[in-house]
Parts: C-alpha cells; sequence; structure tokens
C-alpha cells in the first residue's frame, strides 16, 4: 500500500523515464520538456475541473438538505450525475448574443475570466512533491490573479448592454476592490510569522495549523473570501431578487456555465488557499497527503455552503461600512499583534500563546460587535428635479 | 472632481423573480437610490367581475378561489357573506364555526408564504421559505382533507359549506395546533436574533399612521402602522365576538414591524383555531338554499378581514340566477397604492424589501 503515499512523484518519475528510453537523444531533454509540461498543464487544468463538479453536487445536495428537501438524486446513483446533465443541457442550448452587445468584449469576458482562476492551481501545493512550481512570491501572486477577476466582471456587466447587469458590474467593482484590502491585510499575519511568501513554506511552517495561532486573521480571511467570492450573504452583484443574476443576466448556453464553473473553480481556489494558510495544507496523519488536502478543501467550502444556507444578504452600503470598519481594523489589529509576538518570540512562539491569541480574537471581536454597527436605514431626499424623470 | 451623472430607468419586472407574480416596476435610479417609481399592472387581468356577471350566483365560487390564490377560503368567504346578505340567508352555527376555521388557517397559510417570500427577498437563499413551507404543507393537507383541493378549495357555499369535516380532520387539526406555537416561536427566533435582518429591516419603508388611512391601506399593513383596525373587531362578521384574540400593533410601521405583526397574527390566529375546535357544535352544515339562487332585487356589500387586508365583494341583484354586478374590492391592489410613496429614496435592494413586505398578491391585485 505504499504507493499509494507517494503516488503522482512516482507516476510523474515512471512517465519521464520512459519518456527518456524512447526518444532519441538529440531531442530528448526538450521532448521531456514539453511533454511533461503538457501533462501536467492538463493534469492541473482538468483536476480542478473534476473537482468542481464535486463541489457542485455537493453544493447542491448540502444546500437540499439544509433546506428540507432532498437535492438532485434523480440521474445516477443518488444525482451524483446531475453535473454532468446539466453539462451537458448547457452544451446543447443556443448561444443566444443580443443584438446590442459589444460582440467582442461580450464573448471574450467568459473566456478570459477562466483564466486567473486556473492559474491560481500553479503553486497550491497539493502534496509534500505534488505542486507545479514553488514560486517564492505564491501567495502574493494568488492575490494579483484572482484580483483581476473585477475587470473581467466588469467586462461582462458592460458588454452586455443590460441595465441589470450594468448595476452588477457596478457593485461588483464597489465590492471586490473594497475587499481586496483586508483580504490581504489578514495574510499578512500568516506571513510574518512564515517569514516566506512562497506556498510550500507556508505549509512546511505549520507545526500546528496556523487557524490556531492567527485565529483573528482567519476569520477576517474567510469573510473576505466569501465577498471575493460573491457568495451569501455578499452576494450582491448577482443579488437574485434584485438584479435576478447580475452581470451575466445576458449571456446563455456555455458561457453562461463558463461563469457558473468559474465561480466555483474560484470557490475551489480560495478553499485550497484557506486550507494552505490557516489549516496546515495536505499535512495530516495515516492518510495520503493529497487525500488529506481534498478533504480539508471540501471541508472549508462546506463552511461556506452552511453559510450561504443561512444568511440574508446585506445592503451595499451595509457591506461597503463592513469591510472598511469592521474587517479592515482588525486586519490591521492582527497585523500588529503577530508582528509583536514574531519580535518577542523570534525563535517560535510558546504554545500557550494560542490559547492567549484565541482570547483576544474574541475579545476583539464583542468589541467590534458592540463598536460596529451596520448602517440602519437611511432614507435619501430625492431632488425635485429627478422626481418624474425616465 | 465632480463626475457628470445621469438617472437610469430600469424594468423591474413583469418577469422578476421578486416582484411575486407578474407585477412591474418602472424605477428610475440616481445611481442605487430609486428617485422615481411607477407600478404598472394588469398582466395578469382576467375579467374575473365581468366573467361574474355570466355566472351563477354558485358558480362565482370559483372565480373568487383565483383572486388571492394562496388565501383562497377568505375570498370563497366573503362572497358566500355578500350573496347570503343579498338574500338574506342565516347559515347554521356550525358551518360558521367550519368557516372561521378554515378562513383563520388559511390566513395562517397565507402569513407563512407571505413571511418566507419576504425573507427570499432579503437574500435568504431559499431557506427560510422552505422551513415556512414545511407549516403550510400541514395547512394544505388539512384543506385536502375537507375539500380535496390544495389551492382552489370552492370550499364555502351560499348557506354553509360544501361538507363537513371528515372524521380524520381532527387528529390532524389537534397536533397542528400543537405544534404550530414551537414553529412560530423558531421563526420569532429567526428573526430577531439576525443581525444582518435587522439591519436591513428596521426602520426601512416606514408608512405613517395617516398616510396608511388616507391611501385606503388594511390589514396586518395597517396595523403595522400601528392603527387598531381590524375587520374581525370592527364589524365582527360570522362569529368572530364570540372568540378572544389581540390586534397585534407595531409601533413604527416599518418592514420590521409589519413583519412582526403576521407572525403575531399567526399566533393569535392559533388562539381562535383552538377556541373555534372547542366550541364547534353539532348540527348540520348547509341551509337549505335552492341549486339556483334568484336573490331579490337589491344590493349588499359584505366585508372580511383577509390574511392581506379588508377584501370586499359589492353584489348587485336584478332577480336573475346571475349577479348584476360583482364588484371585488382587494386589499392587495389597495395597498399597492401606497408603494411609491414608500420606496422614493431608498436603496434598490430595500425597494425589494419594502415591496415584498406589503405581501401582495398578483392574482388579486389584477383580478
Amino acid at each position: 500500500m505504499d504507493w499509494v503515499y507517494d503516488l503522482f512523484p512516482k507516476l510523474h518519475a515512471a512517465i519521464e523515464g520512459w519518456l527518456r528510453s524512447i526518444l532519441p537523444p538529440s531531442i530528448e531533454s526538450a521532448g521531456v520538456y514539453i511533454v511533461m509540461g503538457v501533462l501536467s498543464a492538463f493534469l492541473l487544468i482538468n483536476v480542478p475541473l473534476i473537482l468542481v463538479m464535486v463541489l457542485i453536487y455537493m453544493e447542491r445536495r448540502l444546500l437540499g438538505r439544509f433546506q428540507h428537501r432532498l437535492g438532485p438524486n434523480r440521474v445516477g446513483w443518488q444525482g451524483t450525475l446531475q453535473v454532468i446533465a446539466d453539462g451537458i443541457k448547457l452544451l446543447t442550448k443556443e448561444d443566444i448574443i443580443p443584438a446590442n452587445v459589444d460582440r467582442w468584449v461580450y464573448n471574450l469576458a467568459p473566456v478570459l475570466f477562466a483564466i486567473p482562476v486556473l492559474l491560481v492551481f500553479a503553486v497550491v501545493p497539493f502534496g509534500e512533491e505534488i505542486y507545479l512550481t514553488d514560486l517564492n512570491i505564491g501567495i502574493l501572486y494568488i492575490v494579483a490573479l484572482t484580483a483581476t477577476s473585477t475587470i473581467f466582471v466588469f467586462m461582462a456587466g458592460w458588454a452586455s448592454n443590460n441595465k441589470y447587469s450594468l448595476i452588477g458590474a457596478m457593485r461588483s467593482v464597489a465590492q471586490l476592490i473594497s475587499y481586496e484590502v483586508p483580504l490581504v491585510l489578514s495574510i499578512v499575519g500568516v506571513v510574518l510569522v512564515v517569514g516566506s511568501l512562497s506556498m510550500r513554506e507556508i505549509v512546511d511552517k505549520q507545526s500546528i495549523p496556523f487557524i490556531l495561532l492567527q485565529p483573528l486573521g482567519f476569520l477576517v480571511f474567510i469573510v473576505a473570501v466569501s465577498a471575493e467570492l460573491n457568495r451569501s450573504p455578499f452576494d450582491l452583484l448577482e443579488a437574485e431578487s434584485e438584479l435576478v443574476t447580475g452581470y451575466h443576466i445576458e449571456y446563455s448556453g456555455m458561457k453562461f456555465g463558463m461563469f457558473y464553473l468559474v465561480e466555483y473553480i474560484a470557490g475551489l481556489a480560495y478553499s485550497a488557499v484557506i486550507t494552505t494558510l490557516f489549516l496546515g495544507g495536505w499535512k495530516g496523519p495515516i492518510l495520503p497527503q493529497y487525500v488529506w488536502f481534498v478533504a480539508k478543501v471540501l471541508l472549508v467550502f462546506a463552511v461556506l455552503i452552511w453559510i450561504r444556507a443561512t444568511l440574508p444578504r446585506v445592503r451595499i452600503d451595509q457591506i461597503m461600512g463592513f469591510a472598511w470598519k469592521f474587517l479592515f481594523p482588525l486586519a490591521l489589529i492582527n497585523i500588529f499583534i503577530t508582528a509583536l509576538e514574531v519580535l518577542l518570540w523570534p525563535e517560535g512562539f510558546p504554545a500557550w500563546l494560542v490559547v492567549v491569541n484565541l482570547g483576544v480574537a474574541l475579545g476583539l471581536l464583542v468589541v467590534m460587535q458592540v463598536l460596529f454597527r451596520f448602517p440602519g436605514a437611511t432614507r435619501h431626499v430625492v431632488p425635485q428635479a429627478l422626481v418624474g424623470r425616465g | 472632481m465632480a463626475f457628470r451623472t445621469e438617472p437610469i430607468t430600469v424594468n423591474f419586472g413583469p418577469q422578476h423573480p421578486s416582484t411575486h407574480g407578474v407585477f412591474r416596476m418602472r424605477v428610475t435610479f440616481d445611481g442605487e437610490v430609486i428617485v422615481d417609481m411607477e407600478p404598472v399592472f394588469g398582466y395578469l387581468h382576467r375579467g374575473s367581475e365581468k366573467l361574474a356577471e355570466e355566472r351563477t350566483y354558485t358558480q362565482v365560487i370559483t372565480l373568487t378561489d383565483r383572486l388571492d390564490y394562496v388565501a383562497s377560503m377568505s375570498n370563497n368567504l366573503a362572497y358566500v357573506l355578500a350573496v347570503e346578505k343579498l338574500c338574506g340567508i342565516n347559515p347554521p352555527e356550525r358551518a360558521q364555526y367550519i368557516r372561521v376555521i378554515m378562513a383563520e388557517l388559511v390566513r395562517i397559510a397565507s402569513h407563512l408564504m407571505g413571511l418566507g417570500f419576504l425573507l427570499n427577498d432579503l437574500g435568504a437563499f431559499a431557506t427560510p421559505l422552505m422551513y415556512m413551507f414545511r407549516e403550510r404543507e400541514k395547512i394544505m393537507d388539512l384543506f385536502e382533507m375537507v375539500c380535496g383541493a390544495r389551492i382552489t378549495f370552492s370550499y364555502m357555499r351560499i348557506g354553509g359549506v360544501a361538507e363537513d369535516l371528515p372524521p380524520e380532520f381532527y387528529p390532524a387539526m389537534t397536533r397542528f395546533l400543537k405544534e404550530m406555537p414551537g414553529y412560530i416561536d423558531e421563526y420569532e427566533a429567526l428573526l430577531r436574533e439576525n443581525e444582518i435582518l435587522l439591519a436591513r429591516t428596521k426602520n426601512v419603508g416606514i408608512l405613517q399612521p395617516d398616510k396608511a388611512i388616507n391611501g385606503s391601506v388594511s390589514g396586518p399593513n395597517l396595523r403595522g402602522s400601528g392603527v387598531p383596525w381590524d375587520l374581525r373587531r370592527a364589524d365582527p362578521y360570522e362569529i368572530y365576538d364570540r372568540f378572544e384574540f389581540d390586534l397585534p400593533l407595531g409601533k413604527v410601521g416599518d418592514t420590521y414591524d409589519r413583519f412582526l405583526v403576521r407572525l403575531e397574527e399567526m399566533r393569535q390566529s392559533v388562539r381562535i383555531l383552538n377556541q373555534a375546535m372547542e366550541q364547534i357544535p353539532k348540527g348540520p352544515v348547509r341551509a337549505s338554499v335552492p341549486m339556483l339562487v334568484r336573490p331579490p332585487i337589491g344590493d349588499a356589500y359584505a366585508h372580511v378581514e383577509a390574511p392581506k387586508g379588508e377584501l370586499g365583494f359589492y353584489v348587485v341583484s336584478d332577480n336573475s340566477i346571475a349577479p348584476y354586478r360583482c364588484k371585488i374590492r382587494s386589499p392587495s391592489f389597495i395597498n399597492l397604492t401606497v408603494l411609491r410613496d414608500m420606496v422614493l429614496g431608498w436603496k434598490l435592494a430595500d425597494m425589494i424589501v419594502i415591496f415584498g413586505s406589503l405581501d401582495v398578491n398578483m392574482g388579486e391585485v389584477d383580478r
């Protein structure tokens, strides 16, 4: 059974050895480089896609259970093939391009949208030796890539030439950029402790999961992530009851499917980042590392589903207030505390610090709970000049 | 730097997930703030009032089912009350009790649906809605027992009700009445303890009592504004004067108050149901009324406190077998008239919630 544990490195070595044995020496190194590169890229794109199918199935079933219903249970055993059936349906649907759209931007948006989230997986360590590359700026690379998705959301919303999608896109720009700030700042705590931006090193340094050492950072991060992912209670850009589906309202067929898919890939990517940063990545006893990693990713995503099934949506001014007045100060305090701790114990933290950090996080949450209030009802005075227009 | 902005006009509906049917709002936004709103309806117009003139008095009952299709029992009741008033028929006591029981059950069902969809409009992804439907389902089962239908009941008749309560109704009803208060507490906990929900509903969409009265608003929307007006109290029809119940009133008149009033009304309905089930006498359920009712020349207006407000039927007879005129005063339609005043100056998300909190039913608005 030992082969299970280092399945992927052994597979890699075997394929490489076989390639070297069949290729003529003149093109050996180039051939191996190209074939292995293509293979890795193929795996790296398709493994997340398969995991996304698991996520979609999980979301629909879990939501069903949360809501006193069954969820999909007809196609395949317990509805497991439902996602594939839906995919086929989307592929065979008519692709409608409305008359007045900006055709180039409209068609490009769903394609470009998929690129950054897929690129994230290049630096995610699925196991000790299972990763495409170990960038020394790993986490910065992820943050930079995912920040670009705002542009594609706006492209889709703007090009659709639809008022709902325009409002959705405008909201997305405001929301995603605001939540980028606490998101990045909450990572700083982890980076301070580790002293490196590399995803591998972050996992290596976690003798205990950082969720215990950085509870405040974790909370800020997971809230900011659910805003970045447009998930409830921050799903303002899609806001079904307000904007129908927001920025992708005019997309049909597989173009809609792309947006749907990419949202889940982003969910997977951020779950993987949370797992890596705060839950010890691939670390865990007995089971193979990649199994641990996937299990933790699914657990994180289950929490996001749980939040979605529970909370109502916040309003646009409340969501901005929450980012700047609640998460931002907490993230700053977290950086300050972590920096202090790193200064005091440069050689590693004592174990009792876990309790202190948890206590500090809880205390701060209570304090912020008192200090921060969602902006209540504000009725704007409508300028008389505007009444009756339109 | 000053931006040059201009307001945009967006059509909400008639096909929109939160217009509760086919309602259309032409909204002009300045950013996210509403500067103008024009309600457009009539997409579901079926000409019920005209159709009623072509049908016998008994057949019109089936038309009333299609008005407020989540609370058909109340519609039946209001219509048969009007015809009975016109003919001077007195239904037997047991029939009156059964009618009250049905009307109160349908009030709970309608409020459950109203609250569920309001929470859905707030963005809670269907979960509260499904919880509310869990209980609504039990009420639907009860209705299925008494009349075989789940939506279009046509259960009331001129001079009584169609059938007596079946024996299996009693244990099911007892169980429902025992369980329901616990569920209402559950909803209340959900409502009072969720900070996002409070932030979204408190002080949002305030309807001042004088504006409500001027707009002829009725039902939970009026009581949410603190006006103690309930036809069950103000003009007791049937046997409502025999029951003890409170009128839940709001203090501020905001969305949250309307929410709470509906919740509390469900409690009061359970209270009335408990009393009615205790007091219900034995006896016939239908007065002897000819199949073809031929009321004397004249007119009559009867109104009931339907779940959405004052539902009235004005029936004019020319001593033929069909009504000469059947005017329906539907609460949803009249409650909608204050919507524009309520949403101006609020944000897009608030507008959806305010509209949801009025709990209108398009079948009744368009008739």
